[in-house]
C-alpha cells in the first residue's frame, strides 16, 4: 500500500523540526520518492571540471539513482547527459572516466552521438525512413540535462525543469567552495586520482546528519582518536616533532566546550557548516613556503583571511560534504534505503606545495576509508541506528538539542556549535524538495 | 639466508594475525617498517597517490591497542581473520641491497558476528635481517579489486 506517493501532507508530517519520523531512514517508498522528487528537484554535484581536461573526456555519475554522463565537447563546453542510449537504454559509458574520442558509440547497435549528446549516425538509417522516427525523442540523441552550472570547477545539475536557480539554491554557502579553491595560489583545484570508496549499510542521511554532529567525536571516536592520543603521549619522547598523523587524529578528542564555541552556521535550503570560529583543522603545522606563495598571490591581508577560515564540515544539500581547509569532498550516493556508497575525493591545490596534497590524502585514508579506524567507529553507529530504528517503541528520532519553539526555517544564522540545528535545517529542506511538484504529479497520474 | 627461512617467516607472520597475537605481529616490523595497501594498480607512490593504508609502527600500534579497547564498539562482537596463502615466491635473496623480497598470493577472510567478507590479492614482503632476526621493512597488500567499495575492513590482511 502506498502511503506517501501523491500525498505531500503525509510526507511533510514526517518532519517536526525537533523530531523526524523514522520512515525518512527506513521506509522504501520514501526512498523511492527521494529518487523521484528530492534528487531531481535539487542541485546535485556530478563531478569536477579537472576530470574533463580534453575534448572527448567523460566521467560517469549519478543523480539519485539515474545514470549520468558528463562530457567535454570539442569546443570546450561541458555537457551533462543522461547515460542512456535513446535506442534501447543501454548505458553509453560504463567506466568511471575515460576519453571517447570524437564521438560516443553505443556498443549494442552502434548508434553514435557527438560529445554534446546530439545524434551523429545510425547504421542502416534508411530503415527508419517514413516511419515517423524523426518525431521520436530517440531521434534527438542522448537526452541532455538543461540545468547545469559550473561553479569554480564544481559541476552541478538539476534534473527537474523547474525549481530554484543555482544562485538561489546555494546562496552564501558557496563561500566554502570559494575558500577551498582560494587556498590554491593559482585559485584552482584539481582531481588527479580516484576517490576512496566505502560501502555503508545505512541510509544516506545518516552520513548527512553526522557532518555537523559535534557531540559524537569525543564519544564514538574515543576508540580511535582517543587511542591515538594515549599512544602518542606514551611514545612522544622518541620523536622530535609531532607527526602529521597525530595532528590529524588528536583534535577529534576536543571537549564539548571546544565544539560549543566553534559554532555552526546554517544557510537556507539545507546547507550549513560546523566550525565557524574554530575547528579541528585549525592547528595543523604550517607547510614550508606555502604562506609566502599565498601572500605573493593574494597580498598579506587576503592570504591570512583565506587561511584563517578553517571551517570544519560544510554540508551541501542534499548529499555532498566539503572540507575546505583539508581539500576533501565526500559524496553520499544513495543505493537503497539502507545502502549508501560514499566516495571521498582529495583535491590538489594547483601551485601549492606537495605537502598539502599529502595531508589531504592522509586525512582521507585515516577518516574516510573502509580501512580507517575513525570510519569504523562511525559506520558502526550508522548500522546500529539503521537496525535500532526498526523498534516500534518510538517512531521518532530526537533532534531537540538547543531547539527553540518557532525556530525559523530557510535563514542564515550562527548558533552554538553543539546544536542539532543544522540537522533540523537539512530536514526542513528535505521536506521542501520532497513535496515540490508532488501535487501536480499526483493529478497527472490520476 | 635460505629461501626456506624467508618462506617460513611469511607463513609465521600470517599465523600471528590468524591467532590474534597482535603484539607479536607488531614486533615483526622494523622500527622504520611500513604497512601499505595501495589504491591503484601497480602503484608507485604511497604518499602522493591515494592509498587505503600507509602506516608506520606508531599508527599500527594505535590500531592494535584500539582492537582491545573497552569502548571500541565496532569490535563488539570481535572480528576474526583467516589467511589462506599460496607458497611465497622468493623474488630476491638480497644480494644487491640486503633486502629479501617475497610475493605471495592469498585469500583473506574476515568475519564479525554474522558477516563474512573475502578478499584476494598479493602480499609483497620486503625483509631485512637485524642482529640475526628478520624484520618487515615493507608489507604491501595489493587487492585485486582495490577500486571496489568495501565495508569495514578492521583487521590486517
Ligand atoms: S541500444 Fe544503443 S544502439 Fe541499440
Ligand atoms: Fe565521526
Amino acid at each position: 500500500m502506498e502511503r506517501y506517493r501523491g500525498n505531500p501532507r503525509a510526507v511533510e508530517n514526517l518532519v517536526k523540526g525537533h523530531a523526524v519520523h523514522r520512515d525518512v531512514y527506513v521506509d522504501r517508498e520514501i526512498f523511492d520518492l527521494e529518487m523521484e522528487q528530492l534528487f531531481p528537484n535539487s542541485w546535485v554535484y556530478v563531478g569536477h571540471e579537472s576530470q574533463l581536461k580534453d575534448p572527448g573526456d567523460y566521467i560517469t555519475s549519478k543523480i539519485g539513482h539515474q545514470p549520468i554522463l558528463v562530457s567535454r565537447h570539442k569546443n570546450g563546453t561541458i555537457h551533462v547527459l543522461h547515460n542512456r542510449c535513446p535506442h534501447k537504454g543501454v548505458k553509453i559509458a560504463s567506466e568511471p572516466c575515460g576519453n571517447t574520442g570524437k564521438f560516443f558509440r553505443c556498443p549494442y547497435h552502434a548508434w553514435s552521438f557527438k560529445t554534446d549528446g546530439s545524434l551523429l549516425a545510425i547504421p542502416l538509417k534508411k530503415g527508419y525512413e517514413g516511419t515517423g522516427f524523426d518525431t521520436d525523442k530517440a531521434s534527438k540523441g542522448l537526452p541532455r540535462v538543461e540545468n547545469v552550472q559550473i561553479y569554480r570547477g564544481f559541476i552541478f545539475a538539476r534534473l527537474s525543469d523547474t525549481g530554484l536557480s543555482f544562485e538561489e539554491y546555494f546562496g552564501d554557502s558557496l563561500s566554502t567552495i570559494d575558500n577551498m579553491v582560494d587556498r590554491s595560489p593559482m585559485g584552482e583545484v584539481e582531481i588527479i586520482a580516484a576517490p576512496i570508496r566505502y560501502m555503508h549499510s545505512c541510509n544516506w542521511k545518516m552520513l548527512v546528519d553526522n557532518q555537523t554532529d559535534t557531540c559524537h567525536p569525543m564519544v564514538a571516536h574515543e576508540s580511535s582518536a582517543g587511542t591515538a592520543v594515549s599512544v602518542w603521549e606514551r611514545e612522544k619522547h622518541r620523536f622530535t616533532e609531532t607527526p602529521m598523523a597525530v595532528q590529524l587524529y588528536a583534535p577529534f578528542m576536543s571537549p564539548y566546550e571546544f565544539y560549543e564555541g566553534a559554532g555552526i552556521r546554517v544557510w537556507p535550503n539545507g546547507h550549513g557548516h560546523s566550525g565557524v570560529s574554530g575547528s579541528i583543522h585549525q592547528d595543523y603545522d604550517d607547510v614550508e613556503g606555502y604562506l609566502e606563495m599565498m601572500v605573493e598571490a593574494y597580498g598579506e591581508t587576503r592570504a591570512r583571511e583565506i587561511l584563517g577560515d578553517i571551517r570544519h564540515n560544510t554540508l551541501y544539500f542534499p548529499n555532498v560534504m566539503v572540507k575546505g581547509p583539508v581539500g576533501i569532498l565526500r559524496n553520499f550516493i544513495p543505493i537503497a534505503v539502507d545502502k549508501t556508497l560514499v566516495e571521498s575525493w582529495a583535491f590538489r591545490l594547483v601551485g601549492a606545495p606537495d605537502k598539502i596534497y599529502e595531508r589531504a590524502l592522509m586525512y582521507n585514508r585515516f577518516i574516510n576509508a573502509p580501512t580507517s579506524i575513525v570510519g569504523h567507529d562511525d559506520l558502526e553507529m550508522y548500522e546500529r541506528a539503521q537496525e535500532g530504528l526498526l523498534s516500534d517503541a518510538n517512531e521518532w528520532i530526537n533532534l531537540r538539542r538547543l531547539y527553540e519553539e518557532g525556530e525559523p526555517e530557510d535563514v542564515t544564522e550562527v548558533v552554538n556549535g553543539t546544536s542539532e540545528r543544522q540537522m533540523r535545517n537539512t530536514f526542513y529542506a528535505w521536506r521542501k524538495f520532497m513535496v515540490q511538484g508532488m501535487d501536480q504529479k499526483a493529478e497527472v497520474g490520476a | 639466508m635460505t629461501p626456506e627461512r624467508l618462506i617460513d617467516f611469511v607463513y609465521d607472520e600470517a599465523a600471528t594475525l590468524d591467532e590474534m597475537r597482535w603484539e607479536d605481529w607488531l614486533a615483526l616490523f622494523h622500527e622504520d617498517g611500513r604497512y601499505w595497501m595501495p589504491l591503484e594498480w601497480q602503484q608507485q607512490d604511497p604518499v602522493l597517490q591515494p592509498s587505503l593504508m600507509y602506516e608506520d609502527q606508531l599508527l599500527l600500534t594505535v590500531r592494535v591497542e584500539r582492537l582491545s579497547g573497552e569502548r571500541t564498539f565496532s569490535q563488539k562482537p570481535k572480528s576474526r581473520c583467516h589467511h589462506l596463502m599460496q607458497r611465497p615466491r622468493v623474488l630476491s635473496l638480497g644480494q644487491e641491497d640486503g633486502i629479501y623480497r617475497l610475493r605471495t598470493s592469498f585469500i583473506y577472510t574476515e568475519t564479525r558476528g554474522d558477516h563474512l567478507e573475502r578478499y584476494s590479492g598479493w602480499v609483497s614482503h620486503e625483509l631485512v635481517e637485524v642482529e640475526g632476526t628478520l624484520k618487515i621493512m615493507l608489507k604491501r597488500v595489493d587487492l585485486i579489486n582495490f577500486d571496489a567499495p568495501f565495508g569495514n575492513l578492521q583487521l590486517f590482511i
